[in-house]
C-alpha cells in the first residue's frame, strides 16, 4: 500500500463518519520500489493530498525530506515534486495494519493488499 | 486513430464503383489538386520498401461469410492514412495474459470501454469490481494511474483455484500488479484493496477521473456484500484467511444504483462511469436504466449475450457535484422499481422461456 492511497482510505465502521479519517498507520514491513518519475501526474495529485495525514503516515515510517506543505509554483518546481513523487509512491507497507481512529478496528494490510471488509456487526442497523 | 479498436484502417477516397469500369471512370473524375501535393499522378518512383504513399483497392463482398458472391458488391480506390489500434486486440489477448478469471473480459472490449471513459495520460481510474484487473490494463495502456478493489480476498492476492483448463492453482505471477508487469505498465499500478463495493473506503473527495467497471451479474460470479446474518444467508462462505463471512445476496438494482451514487461522490466533474447492465432482452425497456440527477447518460450499446439475455454498455458522465440528498433520491425515480423487477435476472437467464410458458399457461387457467 502506498502513501497515497493510505491518504484516500477512510474507516466506515457505522457511526464513524468523517472521523474516521485518517487510518492510523502501523508497518511491520516496509519496501521501497523505485517509480518512473512523473512530474505531471505528481503535480496532479499536489491538490488532492490531505497533508496533516500524509505527515502523520511519513513520520509513522521514519521518513525524511517529507516536505510540510504544497511550495509556491509547485508545478515548475522539480525537487519538490520529486521529493513528493518518492513518499506518495516509492515507499510500500507490505504488511501492517489501518487503524480506525474512532472505533479502533484494526484493517490489516498483508503482501502489500488492505483489508477494508467489515464483519457482521459493524454493519449491523 | 491512435485510440480506436474498432477501425482497421482509414483510407481517403479517390474513387468508387459497383464495377471495375465505374471505378476507373470514378477515379478520372477525382481532382487532380485534392491529390496529394509533392507528387504527380503515378509519375513517382515504385518503391516497395518504404514507400511515401500507399494505395489500396478495397472489394466489398458484403457481410455474410457464408454466401460470398462471384463479383463484389463495391470496388474502393484509396490513398492510405493510418491504422486503428486493432493489434491491440490481439498483443493484450486474454489468452496470452498471465492472471486471468472466469469472467476476465475480452481485450477489445476493454479498450472500448477505456475509450468510452476518455481515459488519458495521468488520469486516475478505478474499477470496483476489479476481479483480475483486465479493465485496468486499458487504461494503463491509455496513461492512467489505476485503482481496483474487490470483495474476494483470493482474487485480489491472486491466490485460489486457477481459472484455466489443464491448470488447478494460481501460480506466483498470478495478480493484478503481474498482469501489468507482462505489459510494462507496471508503474501505473496505485494499488488495489479487499474491499466492499458497496461499503467504500474512499475519504470524502472527488479523485478519480473514470469509473470503469463490470459488476457481477449474479451467475459466472455471484454478487455479495458483508452484512448481518440475521439476513436471507444466500450461501454463506467463509473465507479462511479475511475470517470475515460473506453473505447475503446483493440484490443487482441495489448494487448499480450504490455504483451510481459512489460514482457521483467520487468522480471530478466531466469524470466517466462505464459499466456493463445486465437485461432480461423481452423485458427491457430504455426507461429501467439506472438514473442519477448528478450523472448525465452519454450511451448505451447493446451485447447480445443469449437468445433472451443481453448486456449493455453504459456510459455517463458526472454533470452536477454531489450533495448529500442526492443519495436518495432515486428511491422517488420510476427506473429504481423498473430495474428491481429485473432482480430476478439470475433466475430468468437459468429459466428464460419456460418460466414465460409457465406463467402463462398459470394466467390463462385463473
Amino acid at each position: 500500500m502506498r502513501l497515497l492511497t493510505h491518504n484516500l482510505l477512510s474507516s466506515h465502521v457505522r457511526g464513524v463518519g468523517p472521523r474516521g479519517f485518517p487510518l492510523r498507520l502501523q508497518a511491520t514491513e516496509v519496501r521501497i520500489n523505485p517509480v518512473e518519475f512523473n512530474p505531471d501526474f505528481i503535480a496532479r495529485m499536489i491538490p488532492k493530498v490531505e497533508w496533516a495525514a500524509l505527515l502523520e503516515a511519513a513520520d509513522t515510517l521514519h521518513l525524511i525530506e517529507v516536505p510540510k506543505e504544497p511550495i509556491q509554483g509547485y508545478e515548475r518546481n522539480e525537487e519538490f515534486l520529486r521529493k513528493m513523487h518518492h513518499v506518495l509512491l516509492e515507499v510500500e507497507v507490505l504488511e501492517g495494519t489501518l487503524q480506525c481512529p474512532e472505533s479502533g478496528r484494526l484493517f490489516p494490510i498483508s503482501r502489500g493488499i488492505p483489508n477494508m471488509l467489515l464483519s457482521d456487526e459493524e454493519t449491523e442497523t | 486513430m491512435k485510440r480506436t479498436v474498432c477501425a482497421k484502417s482509414i483510407f481517403e477516397l479517390w474513387g468508387h464503383g459497383k464495377c471495375p469500369e465505374e471505378l476507373y471512370s470514378s477515379l478520372k473524375n477525382y481532382p487532380v489538386e485534392k491529390m496529394a501535393l509533392e507528387f504527380l499522378p503515378f509519375e513517382g518512383k515504385v518503391n516497395l520498401k518504404k514507400p511515401q504513399h500507399v494505395f489500396s483497392i478495397l472489394e466489398d463482398y458484403g457481410l455474410d461469410p457464408n454466401h460470398i458472391p462471384e463479383n463484389p458488391h463495391n470496388i474502393y480506390f484509396g490513398r492510405w492514412i493510418a491504422d486503428g489500434q486493432r493489434e491491440l486486440i490481439e498483443s493484450y489477448s486474454v489468452k496470452k495474459r498471465h492472471f486471468i478469471g472466469n469472467t476476465s473480459m475480452d481485450a477489445g472490449l476493454s479498450f472500448i470501454m477505456a475509450n468510452h471513459g476518455k481515459v488519458k495520460k495521468n488520469d486516475i481510474v478505478f474499477d470496483p469490481f476489479v476481479g483480475t484487473g483486465g479493465l485496468l490494463i486499458a487504461s494503463a495502456h491509455f496513461g492512467a494511474y489505476v485503482y481496483g478493489t474487490d470483495i474476494d480476498y483470493n482474487t485480489v492476492h491472486g491466490l485460489g483455484k486457477a481459472s484455466r483448463k489443464n491448470q488447478k492453482w494460481r501460480g506466483p505471477d498470478e495478480n493484478i500488479r503481474a498482469n501489468l508487469r507482462q505489459y510494462g505498465l507496471e508503474k501505473y499500478y496505485l494499488d488495489v484493496l479487499v474491499s466492499d463495493a458497496s461499503k467504500p473506503s474512499w475519504r470524502k473527495g472527488t479523485y478519480f477521473d473514470a469509473i470503469i467497471t463490470d459488476p457481477p451479474y449474479g451467475i459466472r460470479e455471484s454478487t455479495r456484500r458483508t452484512g448481518s446474518q440475521k439476513e436471507i444467508p444466500k450461501g454463506i462462505e467463509k473465507c479462511p484467511e479475511s475470517h470475515v463471512p460473506v453473505s447475503l445476496s446483493y440484490h443487482l438494482s441495489d448494487m448499480f444504483f450504490d455504483l451510481l451514487n459512489f460514482s457521483a461522490e467520487t468522480l471530478v466533474l466531466g469524470g466517466r462511469l462505464v459499466y456493463w447492465l445486465p437485461v432480461y432482452t423481452p423485458e427491457y425497456t430504455e426507461e429501467m436504466v439506472p438514473w442519477h440527477p448528478c450523472l448525465k447518460l452519454i450511451s448505451n450499446c447493446e451485447q447480445k449475450l443469449s437468445s433472451h439475455t443481453s448486456r449493455r454498455l453504459i456510459t455517463m458522465e458526472k454533470v452536477k457535484e454531489f450533495e448529500n440528498r442526492d443519495q436518495y433520491s432515486h428511491l422517488l425515480s420510476d427506473h429504481f422499481l423498473l430495474y428491481q423487477g429485473h432482480n430476478s435476472f439470475r433466475e430468468k437467464y437459468f429459466s428464460g422461456v419456460t418460466k414465460r410458458i409457465a406463467k402463462e399457461e398459470k394466467s390463462g387457467q385463473e
